[in-house]
């Protein structure tokens, strides 16, 4: 083909972006794990600039702070289920591409319901039927909290981000105030321990060993997600709403159905996030009893790309990090505030969220586009 | 008569002092929103802002000589850096690398808030002190400085003049980018980014400028609105922007993405987060018991709700988000 002089002169771009049609699994982990480790090269050079600490010390305190001895490695493994559940929870929603980032105030209801609960009924009641009204005030709590902007979506498609978002601090002036209402010395603001002495209501040990049960049971929930997402109907439902509303109006989808029903099971799930987080950890209730996991699920959810079982491994990834970096502040050797987790917490998700590009695109440059051409 | 006069004055500046920040955050969101990114980082972004400018000012004020003139500059110099770099770390994400904008977003979010506390915390180790957080009185003095003839002209003057220039100059922000959004050929090929980004790049605009552009100028304007918060407050403390970044949020909604009705809304929720400390001033004969602030609190929060449902059930064109907020654009996408 001639060309003209003039199109000869048009500055071609030195590379051009195209969509990878699929790429091998092992691949697109190599890169995840290459931008994780870019990552924390980073963070230690940031450490070493910022603050003029040892990164190496840095990242062994982390490594012992995380799993340093079996209360830490417990406290670790914990953390990762409550994680993973409120990660479990958020999922179905995503994938129905409903942006569900009201997790916080689902949860905040639910623990309030549960500390309801437990004030109210406990003596009152069986154990066994205190449980289940924990449990049931919980679920409805959380369900009721994520229908509000579940129905308003489905019936006339409000922007469900920001309403969920809204909700959440509702959800936590609520908290406060009940915090307010129900603690002791008027005024403090704190509730206390409840039940310290009887230890009613609270989650029973298992062989003695107190973080058990809380694991177990969200072990159980992954797999029924699991199953739930990938075999059942209404698991594909859910991917067909969230693929395209018109096709799934085409089927023969009640989509607005679909919408309802799945924003329930996730807001109830978070409700039950709830239920643990009082009953199973903290056995009160504060405003920070969320702890900032209903936003860092969404990270979890979506870098797993909604697969309940790589779940398991990205949370435990970012509560790793995190449960490390929270000790490195309170390493003698190392002078670093305890807000230091969340910056390196937040570069390393930066990274990986950064890193899924290169799964999914290309990057093709001038030069070896001619070898292909030539090569054809 | 002057009585009620000066009740109406106090609880006005009272309220356009708290909406302040929320306006900075909000103008800059619907910059940026416009462009078709939800940019949930806002809070982060003003939280890198207000810490910038008061890492700066903390400094500043403890050398030897001091310059009034710098004292002003170089916190805000430091301010819009320091959330530039915010903007540009979203933008490379989201524009460029395409990455989801919720959850960059919120990552960024994490990220800014635990820089700020990271600093805040670390200064008030380095200074020795036993406060809980960081204090820039003097550089926050300076700021204060009002117009001289403010207090000459009577409740006019107190009413229309006696705030700082900051306050000033974020209503002539939200003006102008009120102004540049809807009467210049830019703020069209803006919209049209957010609207529809495949046909504006057939139109032959740069959506890849456009959005990043319009992403860094707005989170500069947010972080302004993060130093403002620290300026009014004369200090740093941890974990205290974030609930006014998400407030910024939501008065994007409020006010259907148009800047200049963001004015009149950061008032109003200024108004609404105060309300519950307003009522003993204003002295009405109405006793709230101590913590209910918590229930006045939510009310700024139910009233964005309100309005999202109504924008949503009209239905009004003009007042819908831009159509493609949240999706990333890929030019080679059918």
């Amino acid at each position: 083909m001639v060309k003209s002089p003039t199109e000869k002169k048009v500055r071609e771009p030195l590379f051009h972006i195209v969509k990878r049609d699929a790429i091998p699994w092992w691949k697109a982990w190599l890169i995840r794990i290459a931008a994780v480790l870019i990552a924390l090269v980073v963070v230690a050079v940031i450490t070493l600039v910022m603050t003029g600490q040892d990164p190496i010390e840095m990242y062994k305190a982390m490594f012992d702070g995380a799993v340093g001895n079996s209360t830490r490695t417990w406290n670790l493994l914990q953390d990762t289920a409550l994680l993973l559940i409120v990660g479990l929870a958020v999922t179905p929603a995503f994938k129905m591409r409903f942006w569900n980032i009201g997790a916080q105030g689902q949860i905040l209801v639910g623990c309030l319901a549960t500390t309801f609960c437990m004030r109210t009924f406990t003596g009152k009641v069986p154990t066994a039927v205190l449980f289940i009204l924990m449990i049931a005030f919980a679920l409805i709590a959380g369900a009721v909290w994520a229908l509000i902007p579940g129905i308003f979506k489905a019936y006339l498609n409000t922007n469900e981000t920001l309403f969920t978002l809204m909700m959440n601090y509702i959800a936590l002036n609520l908290v406060a105030f009940f915090c307010f209402r129900w603690s002791k010395n008027s005024g403090n603001d704190v509730i206390g321990i409840i039940n310290r002495s009887s230890k009613t209501g609270w989650m029973p040990d298992i062989a003695g060993n107190k973080f058990l049960l809380n694991i177990i049971i969200v072990a159980v929930i992954t797999v029924a997600a699991f199953v739930y997402l990938k075999y059942s109907k209404h698991g594909y439902e859910i991917s067909v709403v969230g693929e395209s509303e018109n096709t799934a109006r085409y089927i023969g989808i009640n989509v607005k159905h679909v919408i309802i029903r799945t924003v329930l099971i996730s807001g109830a799930l978070c409700g039950l996030a709830g239920f643990l987080l009082v009953s199973g950890v903290h056995h009160t209730l504060t405003t920070d009893v969320e702890g900032g996991r209903g936003f860092t699920a969404i990270i979890v959810s979506w870098m797993a790309h909604f697969n309940p079982f790589y779940m398991i491994l990205t949370s435990f990834l970012i509560v790793f990090l995190e449960k490390g970096a929270i000790q490195v502040a309170s390493a003698k050797n190392l002078q670093l505030d305890d807000n230091f987790s969340d910056i390196v917490v937040g570069i390393i998700i930066l990274f990986i969220i950064g890193c899924e590009f290169f799964i999914n695109y290309r990057i093709k440059f001038k030069s070896k586009d001619k070898a292909e051409e030539a090569r054809e | 008569m002057s009585f009620i006069l000066d009740k109406i004055i106090y609880v006005l500046a009272n309220a356009i002092n708290n909406g302040m920040p929320i306006l900075f955050g909000s103008t800059g969101e619907i910059i940026t929103e416009k462009a078709g990114h939800l940019n949930l980082g806002i809070p982060g972004v003003m939280a890198v802002g207000g810490i910038s400018g008061v890492v700066t000012a903390f400094f500043y004020q403890q050398s030897a000589s001091k310059n009034t003139f710098l004292m002003i500059l170089l916190p805000l110099l430091a301010t819009l850096l320091g959330s530039l770099v915010m903007g540009l770390i979203y933008c490379f994400l989201t524009v460029t690398l395409r990455a989801n904008q919720n959850v960059t977003g919120l990552a960024l979010t994490t990220f800014g808030i635990g820089i700020g506390n990271f600093f805040g915390a670390s200064i008030i180790k380095l200074s020795h002190s036993e406060l809980t957080s960081v204090r820039i009185d003097e550089t926050s003095k300076v700021f204060k400085a009002t117009l001289p003839f403010a207090s000459k002209l009577g409740f006019i003057g107190e009413l229309l003049f006696s705030y700082r220039f900051l306050v000033y100059a974020g209503i002539i922000i939200a003006l102008v980018c009120a102004y540049v959004l809807k009467r210049t050929r830019v703020g069209l090929h803006l919209r049209a980014v957010g609207e529809n980004p495949a046909t504006a790049d057939a139109a032959g605009i740069n959506v890849n400028k456009y959005k990043y552009v319009s992403t860094c100028v707005g989170s500069m304007i947010a972080g302004l609105g993060g130093f403002y918060y620290c300026i009014d407050k004369n200090g740093w403390s941890n974990d205290n922007i974030g609930p006014f970044g998400w407030l910024a949020i939501a008065l994007v909604i409020f006010a259907i993405w148009r800047p200049n009705l963001a004015i009149f809304g950061s008032i109003l929720f200024g108004l609404l987060l105060n309300l519950y400390d307003l009522i003993p001033a204003l002295e009405l004969n109405i006793k709230f018991p101590h913590g209910y602030d918590k229930l006045f609190k939510m009310v700024p929060y139910i009233v964005t709700i309100v309005v999202l449902i109504i924008t949503s059930a009209r239905k009004k064109r003009e007042n819908q988000p831009p159509a493609s907020l949240g999706l990333s654009y890929f030019r080679e996408d059918r």
